[in-house]
């Protein structure tokens, strides 16, 4: 089969199968365009800003686990999808992202549209091709997919200059599923000796806890790992990253940890005497104050990527290999000792556990999340509350970043993996929207919600276009509080209250927005009609809804730890906001 | 500690500049870096001299070894493993009538060898390691030395071990 640069592309997606190319075009494309017309396995999916293109395309590796592609023009349509790129580097999400460039004989001439793609993306992707002739281009692309989806995965740029995809040049294609790279091998498999040593830890714990993380997610480890804490009967706690993974509602589950975490997840952190980090990277919106993480701990840490291991704490039993792949070796060692008795495994001493639950039912006694549910005005945490009762297990919840998000984190109670998608690592506003767009896409007959704020949402706000062309029926949850709120938190708690620029003069009628979209929009101040609201939206299944609650105004996320402090100095809600 | 690392690396467009980006972007420590392709023209090998803490320094090689193009790396300041170095400078002297005699008499001490010759200046050559090259200099005054290039270090294991696919 000859093909020309344009049509190999075409044709390469069709044969990856991949499902929709989310995209924008311009100049330095256009040949692609042409030959896309004649994809016909591939759906292009036209945003309204390349930075929603590569958000779009993360909700949908997030919420399948298959890579998301995007195609977007050279010079400001690469720099636009930067953001949405350096969101996937920093949560580990396959994307492959491909870029116009400009044509081979006037790159580096500042030609028109032009910029160093592969210079400006090269800090945040896990690797970058481009390709400058026309027979490497099927090679580059089958690399490109297996360096995104293999190891611990990452977005991968292949930047095509528009002369690699002349009509009028044709080469010969064939598709190659496969490909082998000196120079990339990841590790799969945990290293048996590591696996035993720290089965023993476990084993001898007397206050374990379990800490996992968005590899857990990414690994598809989330059975598995089920599996092994039942087994155990040990705590766990879940990064931001990680909840779902884990069932938010089973006893043993003690809520996320970390800066916004439970106090029951934090104080067992602060007190376990071996921590089992399964997926995790030491995050420090979770660790806290390095000095003070897990003083009398002992560590294990699973991650497939060497380099997150002792990176910000040193760890005792260090184990680098897929997750769900160690976690099945340690089942398998505990099985193996349950049956024929001849390399015995000590289980756990009894009365050390009953005291280690008991102190942690103390905890939760805290109820740290309580907040005052008859207020007029709504608590944004209340909308969140109903909004887990009216979905089912099955929605899928995209946020934003700030307030929101927390709130989300902390009051929906996530029960499958993959089922919540929010920008972790990089903390990007304006990713909700788009990467709603994603998830629904990939699952057309599941309720997908975005929970958002009215600053978030104006960051992506032109996608709803997208939403009404592609008929996505979002139900989009906007906790508006006429403040961005987690500054304006940290300004009333580390500035003395001096809200500079927090406030938002201007904010649109979002109703009318959602109108002139084409959409439905709902406006909601009242504490008491919350859950028919979200009854009457959720109930419209074929129609994207923006509902804008108006929420109190100054409510604060807890508890909190503070920057700085270690995980036992974190501060509950004052009495004073509960009544 | 300064530690010299050996990387094997693909012969591509861009692969230096990741190692470098890698090292500024995470606030490492580069004090001299020498690359050239090897024997096999599809991969380069680069000898990279950096310092700091043992973390630091395995964190350097964990990140390195992440880089796609990476294909293998040595450290060759540790325990298991014994080395050479070698750094080779140019340097240009003024060289007087009443200055010649001494300068060819330093180079022979050094091991150095006189390349370029004018009728005011000497261009010396010498190879050895960093603190040798660092004595050179030191012999002359700075009025006298119109001009110093080095290479930075190169480093390969001793013994029977080498760094190869």
């Amino acid at each position: 089969m000859e093909l020309s640069g344009g049509e190999i592309i075409a044709q390469f997606l069709h044969d990856e199968g991949v499902e929709y190319l989310f995209g924008y075009p311009g100049g330095a494309v256009l040949h692609i365009y042409d030959a896309l017309l004649r994809a016909d396995k591939t759906k292009h999916i036209l945003v309204r800003h390349e930075q929603a293109a590569t958000h779009a395309a993360d909700g949908y590796a997030r919420s399948t686990g298959k890579t998301g592609v995007a195609l977007v023009t050279s010079g400001p349509g690469m720099t636009n999808a930067v953001t949405g790129i350096a969101t996937a580097y920093l949560d580990s999400i396959p994307l492959v992202v491909l870029t116009g460039q400009v044509p081979t004989g006037v790159i580096g001439s500042d030609a028109f549209q032009e910029v160093d793609s592969v210079g400006i993306s090269r800090p945040c992707v896990k690797h970058n091709f481009l390709v400058k002739d026309i027979n490497d281009l099927a090679e580059t692309l089958t690399k490109a997919f297996y360096v995104a989806s293999s190891g611990r995965p990452g977005p991968v740029v292949v930047d095509i200059p528009k002369d690699v995809t002349d009509p009028n040049i044709k080469i010969p294609y064939t598709y190659q599923q496969s490909i082998e790279m000196r120079s990339y091998n990841p590790v799969t498999k945990g290293h048996p000796f590591q696996i035993k040593k720290a089965l023993e830890l476990m084993l001898q714990a007397k206050k374990p806890v379990f800490y996992t993380g968005g590899g857990v997610v990414l690994g598809n480890a989330s059975e598995t790992l089920r599996t092994l804490v039942k087994t155990l009967n040990f705590p766990i706690t879940s990064t931001l990253m990680g909840l779902g993974a884990y069932p938010s509602s089973d006893e043993q589950f003690l809520g996320m940890l970390g800066m916004h975490g439970t106090y029951e997840a934090n104080m067992a952190m602060h007190d376990t005497d071996v921590l089992i980090a399964v997926g995790a990277r030491f995050d420090d919106r979770v660790t806290g104050h390095l000095e003070h993480f897990c003083p009398t701990a002992k560590i294990i840490h699973i991650d497939i990527d060497p380099s997150s291991i002792s990176k910000t704490v040193q760890v005792d039993v260090p184990i680098v290999g897929d997750v769900d792949d160690v976690l099945t070796s340690m089942l398998e060692l505990l099985k193996d000792s349950d049956s024929s008795g001849k390399r015995k495994m000590q289980a756990n001493d009894s009365a050390a556990m009953k005291d280690w639950w008991k102190q942690i039912k103390q905890w939760r006694k805290k109820n740290c999340l309580r907040y005052n549910k008859k207020t007029k005005t709504i608590k944004p945490q209340y909308v969140i509350e109903k909004l887990n009762e009216i979905t089912d297990d099955d929605a899928y919840i995209t946020s934003d970043v700030g307030q929101h998000q927390m709130f989300a984190a902390q009051y929906y109670k996530f029960e499958e993996p993959r089922h919540w998608i929010n920008s972790g690592g990089l903390g990007t506003m304006g990713f909700g929207l788009p990467a709603a767009m994603g998830v629904q896409l990939a699952h057309l007959d599941k309720t997908v919600a975005c929970v958002t704020g009215e600053g978030s949402i104006q960051m992506n706000i032109q996608e709803l276009a997208t939403c009404m062309q592609y008929q996505l029926p979002i139900k989009i949850i906007n906790l508006n509080n006429r403040y961005l709120g987690m500054v304006r938190q940290w300004q009333e708690f580390f500035y003395e209250g001096r809200y500079a620029m927090s406030y938002m003069d201007s904010i649109p009628d979002f109703v009318k927005l959602a109108e002139s979209y084409g959409h439905v929009g709902m406006q909601v101040d009242k504490t008491n009609d919350v859950e028919d609201a979200l009854k009457e939206a959720f109930a419209m299944k074929d129609k994207l809804v923006f509902i804008d609650f108006i929420t109190n105004r100054e409510e604060n996320v807890y508890p909190m730890i503070a920057a700085g402090k270690g995980h036992h100095e974190m501060e509950l809600a004052p009495d004073s906001e509960l009544v | 500690m300064r530690h010299i690392i050996s990387i094997l690396l693909e012969n591509e467009s861009g692969a230096l500049s990741r190692v470098a980006g890698l090292f500024s972007a995470r606030a490492y420590n580069i004090e001299s870096l020498t690359v050239a392709p090897t024997e096999d023209p599809s991969m380069s090998r680069m000898t990279l001299v950096t310092s700091g803490s043992a973390e630091i320094i395995e964190q350097i090689t964990k990140q390195l070894n992440k880089l796609i193009d990476v294909v293998k790396l040595n450290d060759l300041n540790v325990s298991s493993v014994q080395h050479i170095e070698r750094e080779m400078m140019l340097i240009k002297l003024k060289a007087p009538a009443s200055a010649r005699a001494e300068i060819m008499r330093l180079t022979d001490i050094f091991r150095g060898n006189i390349i370029d010759v004018n009728d005011d200046t000497y261009t010396v050559e010498l190879t050895g390691t960093t603190e040798k090259l660092n004595a050179f200099i030191t012999v002359f005054d700075c009025d006298s030395i119109l001009e110093t290039v080095r290479s930075g270090v190169m480093g390969i294991a001793r013994g029977s071990s080498s760094l190869h696919v």
